[in-house]
């Protein structure tokens, strides 16, 4: 497990400034162990990364987080106070997409978010209707609020839902997958609103299966893998984490290869096709001290390169390669 | 806004105190009142007074003397016409149109998935149940009510009306039947709170709404049942449907209150009772939907 571990989060939930923490989080079904002994450290002001592949447990996290499920074990603190036995004082600064909006077809867009707006109680009635038109604006549904929401496209409900989620000024914005189903120009907007949302100060807890996504806006991330936290930590110190190649091209592979391992490296043929040998780099050795080798050794070296793994390669190497759904 | 936080300003200003959660009833009723579903019930209710009323008009050149109480006298007096419906309506169309309400009421929002938005906005899960128990018993009045009036109104446009003559023999005057139409209406609807109840809680246990409606139904349908069946007797007085159509009383000078009071105290146990067992189940459960 690489734990890149942020503002050294293992202090008394309440104390620290941390937006989300979870302690020893779990939450079975049955049998099946659907989170496992989570600890996620989200701090403030952070656009937090949630990743994982497909049932690997971000939703079922989330619905824990907001008090819609029960944890089988472990401790959740949210904006500084515990969950669920706080929600009441938590959620009215918490604004949430959970797994696909959900809206009654018979109403309008504007209806919709009034309703949902009326149910909490935080929220004055007065502002009501200024708000829920600018959260509209917002999102670019201005033109659509009148109409009923059954005649809504995919992305028009996602963005109603994102819309929802900014009825009132938050602390903690929490967005399961916001881009499904959007179009090009509305996954561009929905990283520029949350860029804006951060730039204001509110924690972005954005849980996605697209890496791309991620790098793009967030500051921090959190990858599961069949319930499990297996990486966490800024973008930064997950990259750092990740492994270092050298690549070498030559017409010599065979004399480069035993160089290599000379050097205790483990050299292999690359995936790409050409004259080019590669290998792991350890922290031990200095990449000049590998090229100096391979010179003194007399191979015909046309190529050096050293390459820091992408986010990519850190997810799968994280996640396994398989396509198969792990549970 | 004079409880709105003075260092916030504009729209992001916020409540300092929780509201108690009239506006949330208020937004329950309007989605209540603005389905096409709830007049589609409403209207159909109406036409059951309107269809009997037609149906005796039509035939009553040769009067029969024969048929279901009230329907006699619907000819002699329109104002029994309200009344009629309401007999004929409540042993299957009134709990029918209920329970589609009740039994919507939490596994409709489960199925649209907007009970997690509510959850997390946050309502509240007691406040949502109380809500929509509220907002069911808003129904029941408003059925009941329109059958009374639909009733009335064909009986006042197609039969003579004048004085009525009351179970006990007495004869009251138009004024004074009508508050009795009312009245009749009101013990409709509290009959309806235990029914109610129980769908309230069948839709805590489901996601399906249909599944719920049919439910709930069904139990009402149970209920009569097991209530005309002589080897079931000592089960009788505990049926939610025991008393539904015991509002005769209420027909007799000077008014008889003894059966509203012990209608209104089983169905008060049913809502205690169902909602507890609502509230229990509903409070911990996991919203998955
Ligand atoms: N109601 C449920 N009952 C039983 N198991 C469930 C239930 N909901 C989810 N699961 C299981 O929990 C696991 C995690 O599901 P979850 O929805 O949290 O995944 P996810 O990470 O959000 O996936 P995705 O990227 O597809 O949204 C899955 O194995 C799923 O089968
Ligand atoms: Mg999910």
């Amino acid at each position: 497990m690489i734990d890149g571990s942020v503002a050294g989060s293992t202090g008394p939930a309440h104390a620290s400034g941390l937006a989300i923490e979870t302690t020893a989080l779990t939450k079975r079904f049955g049998r099946q162990t659907v989170v496992d002994d989570l600890a996620l450290s989200v701090p403030r002001g952070s656009v937090f990364g949630f990743l994982g592949p497909n049932g690997s447990g971000k939703t079922t996290t989330i619905r824990m987080l907001l008090g819609l499920a029960q944890a089988s074990d472990g401790e959740i603190s949210v904006l500084g106070e515990r969950m669920p036995q706080r929600l009441g004082s938590v959620l009215p600064r918490v604004g949430a997409l959970i797994e696909g909006p959900g809206f009654y077809p018979f109403l309008s867009g504007s209806a919709n978010l009034r309703r949902l707006d009326s149910a909490d109680g935080f929220a004055p009635n007065g502002t009501r209707s200024a708000r829920v038109s600018r959260a509209l604006d917002t999102v670019g549904l201005g033109h659509a609020a009148d109409k009923k929401v059954r005649a809504y496209s995919l992305g028009m409900k996602q963005r109603l839902g994102i819309a929802n989620a900014l009825l009132a000024p938050r602390d903690l914005i929490v967005l399961d997958e916001p881009t499904n189903g959007l179009d090009p120009q509305g996954t561009r907007e929905v990283r520029s609103l949350i860029r804006s949302l951060a730039d204001e100060g509110t924690t972005v807890f954005v849980s996605s299966h697209l890496l791309a996504e991620i790098e793009q806006m967030c500051t921090h991330a959190a990858v599961m893998r069949a319930g499990k936290l297996v990486a966490q930590g800024t973008l930064d110190e997950l990259r750092s984490a990740g492994t270092t190649r050298v690549i070498v091209t030559t017409p010599d592979a065979d004399a480069a290869a035993r160089v290599l391992r000379t050097l205790g490296l483990d050299p292999g043929h690359p995936d790409a096709p050409g004259p080019a040998v590669t290998a792991t780099l350890s922290e031990s050795i200095e990449p000049e001290d590998i090229v100096a080798a391979l010179v003194a050794a007399g191979v015909r070296v046309r190529g050096f390169a050293v390459d820091h793994a992408s986010l990519e390669d850190l997810f799968v190497a994280l996640t396994g390669e398989g396509f198969d759904v792990v549970q | 806004m004079s409880s709105s936080d003075p260092r916030a300003s504009g729209l992001n200003a916020r409540r300092t105190t929780r509201s108690l959660g009239a506006g949330f009833f208020a937004s329950e009723l309007a989605v209540l009142f603005r389905r096409r579903r709830t007049w589609a019930m409403l209207l159909a209710l109406a036409a059951v007074p309107i269809l009997i009323a037609v149906a005796v008009r039509i035939s009553s050149s040769g009067s029969s003397g024969r048929g279901p109480a009230f329907i006699d006298s619907i000819t002699q007096n329109g104002l029994f016409v309200g009344i009629a419906g309401l007999t004929i309506a409540i042993p299957l169309f009134l709990p029918l149109t209920v329970g589609v309400v009740a039994g919507d009421s939490i596994a409709g929002e489960a199925n649209t998935a907007t009970l997690r938005y509510l959850l997390v906005s946050p309502v509240g899960r007691i406040r949502l149940l109380v809500v929509k128990y509220l907002a069911a018993v808003v129904f029941c009045l408003a059925a009941a009510l329109t059958l009374s009036i639909a009733g009335i109104l064909i009986g006042i446009a197609l039969f003579p009306v004048g004085p009525v003559t009351l179970l006990s023999g007495d004869t009251v005057g138009i004024g004074d039947s009508l508050v009795r139409s009312l009245l009749i209406a009101l013990y409709a609807t509290v009959s309806l709170l235990g029914l109610s109840a129980v769908g309230l809680f069948i839709s805590t246990l489901t996601d399906a709404p249909v599944g719920a409606m049919a439910a709930t139904v069904v139990l009402s349908i149970v209920a009569q049942v097991l209530d005309s069946l002589s080897q079931t007797e000592w089960l009788h007085p505990w049926l939610f449907s025991h008393y539904w159509l015991g509002f005769a009383d209420l027909l007799r000078q000077p008014i008889e209150w003894s059966s509203f009071g012990q209608n209104a105290l089983l169905q008060l146990g049913y809502v205690v009772v169902f909602g507890a067992l609502a509230y229990g189940r509903f409070s911990s459960k996991d919203i998955l939907s």
